[in-house]
């Protein structure tokens, strides 16, 4: 890989982790309401997968931990803080909020708050890019909680019958909310469980972002070439708890967090980068700087500065507002 | 003119649309190399291909979700569930998602999908083959449900689900298969919006809608005989309701009664009844009357089901009571 390429990674995990914590500020400061779930510690799967997709082009889809996802995609990090913040001016016009940020014209098809229901719609998803005989794909990101829903058994079975183009990235971060995998699931290797689908799949480390570019590579080349489906696991780690209502000390040990923690995403790629002489700790600096500014006077800024939406559209978006009447009418009685 | 089956019509809709569209896809257990329970997709697989008519495995939450997931990305996706007892099994991707999508994306992404499903008591089939449950879509933000009576709306308006860019839930019913009705030789559409007083009166304002509707016109046959003028209105579309054929009705005839196959409890009728309350309540010179099913699981034994439904008698006489001659 380029050192540029590798320079602009490591700023892009910098620049989502210190966007994840502005957004612990703003809900603790009540400026963004709701359930909000943070993505800290996880940056390198999104940011590797998400970095080999042809963005704009393939189909994004994820649960309800989704500001990153859909701000790698190409949703403007902007739209993203205002959506989080209710405003107009968000990436879902305020309706949705953090866990439904919505980008159509970058293909983010949204984040979901019904675990494993994205299954089924990347399936659609990539049904349709078969039907249109493109050469796009469809990438489904999910966590392990996911897989004991019935959809992912549903959809499995689907996907690998039809050969439809679609990736599965499995984030196994250890927790299904506050239930540890082992506790949750029969089989904790998550790569194992498609198996029984016909479905080729494995498993890899999550904190590595090259490792997660090289893995998602092979992987995506396989989907993309016409293969059928394919499901990546990505072991990684939460630092926050499952929302913001959680305790991780109810549910897992400081010991546990201690070890994790020292498998940081943007930990490891640092040094690996001061290491190899792409980057300095001076540079490093500089980024976090360069960052922190971005986010608070341009970001932020948006979000605040951005109108609320106007109550007199609540009842818009229900339904088509402008259908035709061809087809809509109403019916006119003699 | 000719004379189409009810069956016959949503074949004819599918063919048309598919055949004006390649976009346009079934998906649903059976349909394809069967042909579909109620033959509503036969010969199609045998036209169209295994790449448009699609037998999915007995997984109604995943493949209806995977139709969702196809309409988001612009195919238009009909959804076939067997019965609509099944169809509860779908409720997360169609209540949870195809409902809520266009809203919680700001409009910026619509999930133009159609779902089928036949719902209704038909002859013997027990509680879990019988139940109706269009109070439950009709009560939810983000759908459109239709209730086509007959062949002539069952094609028109299957053209239009296909076409219209929201998620339309499109009820059928297991007994009206069969019923036939003259339908135009060319291409039409029914329009999804709008009730239809489809005979006039003066005297007493029926409701129904697709079975209930039909039991209101044999009602209104009966009553007929002895000198009563009965209106009957099929609603058509649940959702949205049309509240001024509804009004504007009941203030010509001044009483009124809703029929429906349904418990009575939140549903079609105590929604109806709502309706007529708030929009011209001193328009009526009688108390409303709901006919409705008992409430119970529908239960298997002849004679059960049939005092657990109603029928064109009950209707009957729900009308004698609201004209106070029983």
């Amino acid at each position: 890989m380029k050192a540029a390429d590798q320079k602009r990674l490591l700023r892009e995990m910098i620049f989502f982790r210190r966007f994840e914590e502005r957004c612990f500020e703003a809900y603790m400061e009540h400026k963004i309401g709701g359930f909000l779930h943070l993505y800290s510690g996880q940056e390198a799967v999104a940011t590797g997968v998400l970095e080999m997709i042809r963005r704009g082009q393939d189909y994004v889809i994820t649960g309800y931990r989704d500001h990153i996802h859909a701000i790698k995609t190409g949703a403007p990090a902007r739209e993203v803080m205002a959506e989080l913040y209710g405003k107009d001016t968000g990436s879902s016009r305020g309706r949705g909020g953090s866990m439904h940020i919505f980008d159509p014209t970058v293909h983010f098809m949204g984040g979901y708050a019904l675990v494993g229901q994205p299954f089924p719609l990347a399936a659609g998803l990539a049904l349709a890019c078969k039907h249109k005989g493109t050469d796009q794909i469809a990438v489904c990101f999910l966590g392990d909680g996911a897989n004991n829903q019935g959809t992912f058994h549903e959809t499995m079975n689907m996907a690998s019958l039809w050969h439809l183009p679609v990736l599965f990235v499995c984030e196994n971060n250890q927790y299904a909310i506050g239930t540890r995998i082992d506790r949750s699931t029969a089989v904790v290797d998550q790569y194992k469980r498609v198996c029984g689908y016909n479905i080729p799949s494995s498993q890899h480390d999550g904190q590595n972002i090259e490792t997660v570019i090289d893995a998602a590579a092979k992987a995506i080349d396989h989907v993309r070439s016409g293969n059928g489906p394919y499901f990546i696991e990505f072991l990684t780690y939460r630092q926050r708890g499952h929302s913001m209502s959680d305790k991780t000390a109810a549910y897992r040990s400081r010991e546990e967090e201690v070890e994790w923690a020292k498998r940081d995403p943007i930990k490891l790629y640092s040094e690996k980068l001061v290491k190899a002489k792409v980057v300095t700790d001076a540079d490093i600096k500089a980024m976090e700087h360069e960052v922190l500014n971005e986010i608070e006077n341009d970001i932020v800024k948006f979000a605040e500065e951005s109108p609320a939406p106007k109550v007199e559209d609540l009842n818009k978006f229900v339904l088509d507002d402008s259908p035709d009447p061809r087809w809509i009418g109403p019916l006119q009685n003699s | 003119m000719a004379e189409l089956a009810y069956w016959e019509a949503i074949r004819r809709a599918h063919d048309e649309e598919m055949a004006n569209d390649p976009m346009v896809i079934a998906i649903g257990e059976d349909i394809g190399v069967v042909g579909g329970t109620y033959k509503a997709t036969s010969g199609l697989y045998q036209k169209y291909g295994e790449k448009r008519i699609i037998d999915a495995p007995i997984s109604e939450n995943s493949y209806t979700g995977i139709g969702i997931g196809a309409s988001m990305a612009g195919v238009r996706p009909i959804i076939e569930i067997m019965s609509i007892n099944f169809a509860l099994l779908a409720l997360d991707t169609l209540i949870n998602a195809a409902a809520k999508i266009r809203y919680m994306s700001g409009g910026r992404v619509s999930c133009p999908i159609v779902l089928r499903t036949p719902g209704g008591t038909a002859h013997q089939l027990a509680a879990q083959h019988s139940a109706r449950l269009a109070r439950m879509f009709m009560s939810t933000s983000g759908l459109r449900v239709v209730t086509p009576r007959g062949a002539m709306d069952a094609c028109g308006m299957l053209k239009s689900a296909v076409r219209c860019n929201d998620p339309v839930i499109f009820i059928e019913h297991e007994r009206m298969y069969n019923m036939r009705e003259e339908v135009p030789d060319t291409e039409y559409f029914r329009p999804l919006e709008g009730a239809e007083i489809v005979r006039k009166g003066t005297d007493i304002t029926l409701i129904g809608y697709n079975w209930s509707f039909i039991l209101c016109m044999k009602a209104a046959d009966m009553l007929a005989k002895d000198g009563i003028s009965a209106e009957v209105i099929d609603l058509r579309s649940l959702k949205p309701l049309d509240r001024e054929t509804i009004r504007r009705s009941v203030e010509k005839t001044h009483r009124v009664l809703v029929a429906e196959e349904d418990e009575a409890a939140v549903g079609t009728g105590a929604e109806i009844i709502s309706v007529i309350i708030e929009d011209c309540f001193f328009a009526l010179d009688a108390q409303p009357v709901r006919i409705h099913a008992a409430d119970v699981p529908v239960p298997y034994a002849a004679n059960l089901e049939h005092a657990a439904i109603p029928d064109e008698h009950d209707v009957y006489k729900g009308a004698l009571k609201v004209l106070g001659k029983i």
